[in-house]
């Protein structure tokens, strides 16, 4: 896009209520923090919905009969870009033929709270532009659309895909809703989405303008599902934005840190970014209070505040070094330490948690990691 | 989703707020939260009768 265009552009969309800064609902649209890992092992008879790259689930839909595949965090982004990531699915065992009740998709829940300027409900509803890079090995029409969680409704649009293996723009304008509901909480308010396959049942009925959500329109317009039935195909995503205003700007790049810290609203774990839950570490182990001397067989614990407060209350995972969870390791300082010691937490909230040990090993303090799930 | 346990926990006689569970083969403390999505998975499974919640030891 030349500089006077996207100047345009970005004049329209202020126009329709845009920012010229944090213009973007989604998080992590570059596809850069990966906290939970860096690739997610899908399965028709095992895992079938997770999180992938921060704030980005697969979800496979949801009675397929072989189909296992890989979504991973990859270094591959459309060059000139300044992107460098990617998330992309491979499939694994394929599908002999797509039935009509199968489907597969990649999706981002955003907070309705973040979601409110966008005035649904009222004369003033705004559109939203989604714009994204995408490349895929096989070629054709796909659906990508928006749910609204609140009002249980959705609008579908499609897009295609015209060579193979080769990063293509992607932009799609959304009508703002004059009759739909988005709640002033920390639910669900919208809810982007990409179908890489979609079977008969959900393509039937048109939903091109804002409804009521059934399942026949969820992937309206969809018609290519050759990545169900072709061992090794794939489908990369990135550069995602979600902004306000019929025209689709250059993607906002923000620092790491800025990504990681939104991010973390969401999940947030004590392992540095790049290790692995349940590694086998003692760097960024988290430690309770003690001192030399106070030996004791009984309670150890100590408060855990979040790096950032959370959407919710969040599930927490807690480890030991040695990677065993729901465990901590008791520790008499620089003379014995025991893991796979009994660990518990209590009063959880936005903000942190306790963590306590009644183990029976004689000890100062406790030692261990987390991880805290406040997803959608 | 796999939830193959799950237990109310109490700190110094007093309910913490927060269930140990067991979801995937990995034990979590899930809070009494409605808009926590692991809770609001546990308590959908307990109303449809596939989960039980065992009182705290």
């Amino acid at each position: 896009m030349s500089k006077a265009a996207e100047l345009a552009a970005l004049i329209a969309n202020v126009n329709k209520g845009s920012s010229l800064a944090n213009k973007n609902f989604i998080i992590n649209g570059n596809m850069t923090v990966a906290q939970r890992a860096t690739s997610f092992s899908f399965a028709h008879d095992g895992t079938i919905s997770s999180y992938t790259t921060d704030r980005f689930a697969g979800q496979i839909w949801q009675n397929t009969d072989e189909l296992d595949g890989t979504f991973a965090q990859v270094a591959d982004a459309p060059s000139g870009t300044g992107l460098t990531h990617s998330l992309k699915w491979t499939t694994g065992t394929a599908e002999t033929a797509v039935a009509s009740d199968e489907s597969l998709w990649v999706e981002q829940k955003i907070e309705a709270q973040n979601v409110r300027e966008l005035c649904y409900g009222t004369a003033d509803a705004k559109p939203v532009t989604l714009s994204f890079w995408v490349k895929s090995s096989i070629t054709g029409t796909f659906n990508s659309s928006l749910y609204q969680a609140d009002g249980n409704r959705v609008i579908t649009n499609t897009y295609s895909i015209s060579s193979a293996n080769t990063w293509e723009y992607k932009t799609l304008t959304f009508a703002g809703d004059t009759s739909g509901t988005i709640n002033d909480d920390t639910g669900e308010g919208l809810r982007p989405y990409w179908n890489i396959f979609a079977g008969d049942d959900y393509t039937t009925t048109d939903r091109t303008s804002w409804g009521s959500y059934s399942s026949a329109t969820w992937a309206y317009g969809h018609t290519q599902n050759a990545h169900a039935t072709t061992s090794g195909a794939t489908f990369f995503l990135t550069g995602v934005q979600l902004e306000v205003g019929e025209k689709a700007t250059e993607f906002e790049h923000e620092s790491f840190e800025t990504t990681l810290r939104k991010c973390q609203r969401y999940y947030e774990k004590s392992y540095d970014h790049d290790t692995a839950l349940a590694a086998v570490t003692d760097t960024g182990t988290l430690y309770g209070p003690g001192a030399t001397g106070n030996l004791t067989t009984g309670l150890l614990g100590t408060t855990q505040t979040y790096t950032t407060s959370k959407r919710a209350s969040a599930t927490l995972v807690i480890y030991d070094p040695a990677g065993n969870s729901g465990k901590c390791l008791r520790d008499n300082f620089g003379v014995a330490s025991s893991a796979n010691q009994a660990i518990a937490t209590a009063y959880g909230g936005t903000k942190g948690f306790l963590v306590y040990s009644s183990g029976t090993y004689n000890a100062q303090t406790i030692v261990y990691h987390f991880t805290a799930d406040a997803e959608l | 989703m796999n939830i193959t346990s799950a237990q109310h926990q109490k700190f110094m006689d007093e309910d913490t707020g927060i269930l140990k569970v067991t979801i995937d083969g990995i034990e979590m403390q899930v809070p009494k939260d409605p808009a926590n999505r692991h809770y609001a998975e546990i308590m959908k499974q307990v109303k449809e009768g596939t989960l039980t919640i065992k009182d705290a030891d």
